[in-house]
């Protein structure tokens, strides 16, 4: 995963950069069923590998393919390298005082989700306890995300419908003060 | 998977060498990453990519912790008691699916501003200004 | 349009039920197995833009076209909201589930029923919407 992201970051052909797209979430799919995460591992396989590369796709279509190759002066490359670096390192320490991997006694354990687990079956009724857990418990939560992915289609649909402003010929301002002239 | 028979107990809390914390070093490599791209690069679709990128990698953050040593999936079967925790997971999937659609809405973004500019490199976009003013 | 790539084509006429039922399977199965209106919604999107894909946008819009899918995605979160309200009509708080029926657990089932099918018509009505949008762009 580590090895295509790098590669992402060293390619220059958009096209080659989508498709190492579309392996690093397959990737992740993969490390999500490892985690035994089967529900997100389901979404990130469906929507990361297929909906999102060809989207990534249709855009290339209609603009351009090649990165442009640029000469670039070395602070240019240092400089995000070594803010990088520095806020890695911050997060780095930060996790010291993290809970170890697959700890059972990890903070995030102790709270809401012993009760979903251990109630649920009687409360909702639902084997899955995820999808007991995002529509019942939940819910509203789930019904704010639903409206963010109806928002973010009506923006789509404001910004790519409608005519092209380019093709249709606009008057410019000096044509216009001409027009005002004749009459 | 890291830690089995015993060796849990063992180890240090602040252990350089725990392999306790593999998985956050690795979400904070990948996170860096899709950082640098985000900072350094102009095109405007490899940023996203990159963001895409910081997005996963804080997804693999969330689902991490909330697994748990010896659980399974959180499905309900005969003979399986411990599960990971479900919070996490409905958290994450449902921000895939928003992630997908912010994605577009930044694609169309692009799209427009190629229409509008012709290129999708930031520094041509900031040339053109200039000259403009 | 001139018959071009017939492999493809029979392929995706072959494969576009199975997708279909595959993505309903998730839907409804989604209590009992990993799934869910998210995943069923993407699922079911992924085969009509397999159609555009290898028919056409010009065709894909013949069988879905492009205003049902706009008010399919209102009609999402409609019913998603109905829901609630409904709930809310029959003695209880908005989003609970457990006056939908006469018992709590069936009303639950319900209640997630509906609410799953409400987040599944909208995101597959997104996504096919926001691919013909792309796709159509470019003409």
């Amino acid at each position: 995963m580590a090895v295509t992201a790098i590669s992402i970051v060293r390619m220059k052909n958009l096209f080659a950069v989508v498709m190492m797209g579309g392996i690093y979430s397959l990737l992740s799919a993969l490390i999500f069923v490892n985690l035994d995460a089967v529900d997100v591992a389901f979404t990130e396989a469906s929507v990361g590998a297929g909906i999102s590369t060809v989207l990534m796709l249709g855009t290339l279509a209609l603009t351009s393919r090649e990165e442009k190759q640029e000469k670039k002066s070395s602070h240019k490359i240092w400089l995000p390298l070594a803010v990088c670096i520095a806020t890695g390192a911050a997060l780095v320490y930060g996790t010291l005082d993290m809970p170890l991997y697959g700890d059972p006694n990890a903070p995030i354990h102790q709270h809401v989700a012993p009760r979903y687990l251990t109630e649920s079956i009687d409360e909702v009724g639902m084997p899955n306890v995820v999808t007991s857990v995002l529509a019942s418990y939940r819910g509203f939560d789930t019904l704010g995300e639903t409206t963010v992915v109806f928002t973010a289609v009506v923006g789509v649909l404001i910004l790519l419908t409608g005519r092209r402003r380019r093709e249709k010929h606009e008057p410019t301002l000096e044509e216009l003060e001409e027009q005002e002239d004749e009459v | 998977m890291f830690l089995q028979d015993g060796g849990a107990k063992t180890v240090q809390y602040l252990d350089f060498l725990s392999p306790g914390l593999y998985n956050y070093w690795i979400v904070i490599f990948l996170m860096m990453v899709g950082f640098y791209i985000v900072i350094s690069r102009g095109n405007l679709v490899k940023k996203l990519v990159g963001l895409n990128i910081f997005q996963t990698s804080v997804f693999v953050l969330y689902i991490s912790m909330g697994k748990v040593e010896g659980g399974t999936a959180p499905i309900f079967g005969e003979g399986f008691n411990t599960f990971s925790n479900p919070l996490p997971h409905v958290l994450i999937l449902t921000a895939i699916v928003v992630g997908i659609a912010t994605t577009a809405l930044g694609l169309s973004l692009v799209v427009r501003i190629r229409e509008e500019y012709g290129t999708i490199e930031e520094e041509d976009i900031h040339a053109q200004e200039d000259e403009s003013l | 349009m001139i018959q071009r790539k017939p492999i493809l084509r029979v392929t995706s006429k072959v494969f576009m039920p199975f997708i279909l039922l595959y993505a309903l399977y998730v839907q409804f199965h989604g209590d009992f197995g990993p799934g869910g209106g998210f995943q069923a919604g993407v699922i079911f999107g992924s085969s009509f833009i397999l159609y555009a894909l290898i028919f056409g946008l010009h065709d894909a819009k013949l069988v879905l076209p492009s205003a049902v899918l706009e008010i399919l995605s209102a009609l999402g979160v409609l019913v998603y909201a109905g829901t609630g309200v409904v709930s809310f009509f029959m003695g209880s708080n908005f989003l609970n589930y457990n006056a939908l029926a006469h018992d709590a657990l069936h009303g639950q089932h319900y209640g997630i029923l509906l609410v799953e099918l409400g987040v599944g018509i909208t995101v597959f009505s997104s996504m096919t919407l926001i691919f013909y949008v792309f796709a159509g762009r470019g003409r």
